[in-house]
């Protein structure tokens, strides 16, 4: 059957593309010093382009942060083909705090610690087959991180 | 800054996860000191993993990570004895790396 070669094909050409995609992305993923100078969410988000919100991506933050200097955030985006991820804490100084590449074979999978000046919301972006997502989640902030 | 790094590498199910510590001041260069006079920033700027010559993590940093970053992150394809290397390089040229045998 026609229809079913083709599906085949396809499969085939996006398997040859996903092989290839990781490599060349990991050569191509270099600091952003618009997305890390950038002074507001809105100019980080803008730096790294249009992107939609989803829900495929699970972000562990703190509901409360006692202390803003250290708060734990992990994400993992259950969205295929994911090869870049982005911590952005919307009230920060300079609100991207760190980019991920994701190579083929390490999980869609990041954790760290960031400091949070002031109750903000936390964002997660990623980048998956040349399109952008978010999550967010607000952390409340006892203590800001950013003081001194 | 040999010991800059504290790694630990373990595998379970075919997936490694990596837990890394460095030890880093990250200056934010937003500080004040006790005279009134602004701290430097002095932050990592980009950390990298490594298992032989297969690059298994790299990532972009900013001020905003924690003093004392921690980084977690999995991976598979790999087994256990072989080693993984994780480097930083901050703003001020610094490096510092640690390797890890996976467990």
């Amino acid at each position: 059957m026609n229809s079913k070669r083709r599906g085949f094909l396809k499969m085939a050409v996006a398997g040859l593309g996903l092989a290839i995609l990781p490599l060349r992305l990991l050569a191509d993923f270099v600091r952003s010093e618009k997305a890390f100078g950038a002074t507001a969410a809105e100019g980080a988000f803008a730096a790294l382009g249009p992107m939609q919100d989803s829900a495929d991506i699970i972000l562990e933050t703190p509901d409360i942060a006692e202390n803003g200097a250290v708060v734990p955030v992990a994400a993992t985006s259950n969205i295929p083909g994911t090869t870049r991820m982005y911590f952005v804490i919307e009230k920060n100084p300079n609100p991207l705090a760190a980019a991920f590449a994701i190579p083929e074979g390490t999980e869609a999978f990041v954790q760290t610690r960031v400091k949070v000046a002031q109750t903000s919301t936390i964002y997660a972006v990623v980048e998956a087959g040349g399109k952008l997502y978010r999550a967010g989640r607000e952390t409340k902030v006892t203590l800001g991180g950013c003081g001194g | 800054m040999a010991a800059s790094i504290r790694i630990r590498a373990k595998l379970s199910d075919g997936i490694t996860e990596v837990k890394a510590l460095m030890r880093h001041p990250m200056e934010t260069g937003q500080r004040k000191d006790s005279s009134g006079q602004t701290i430097p920033a002095h932050y990592i700027t980009e950390v990298s993993a490594t298992v032989g010559e297969r690059v298994v993590m790299r990532s972009f940093w900013g001020a905003a990570v924690s003093q004392n970053p921690f980084l977690g992150f999995r991976f598979s394809g790999a087994k256990a004895g072989d080693a993984v290397e994780v480097k930083w390089l901050d703003n001020k040229g610094e490096s510092g790396s640690g390797t890890a045998k996976i467990a």
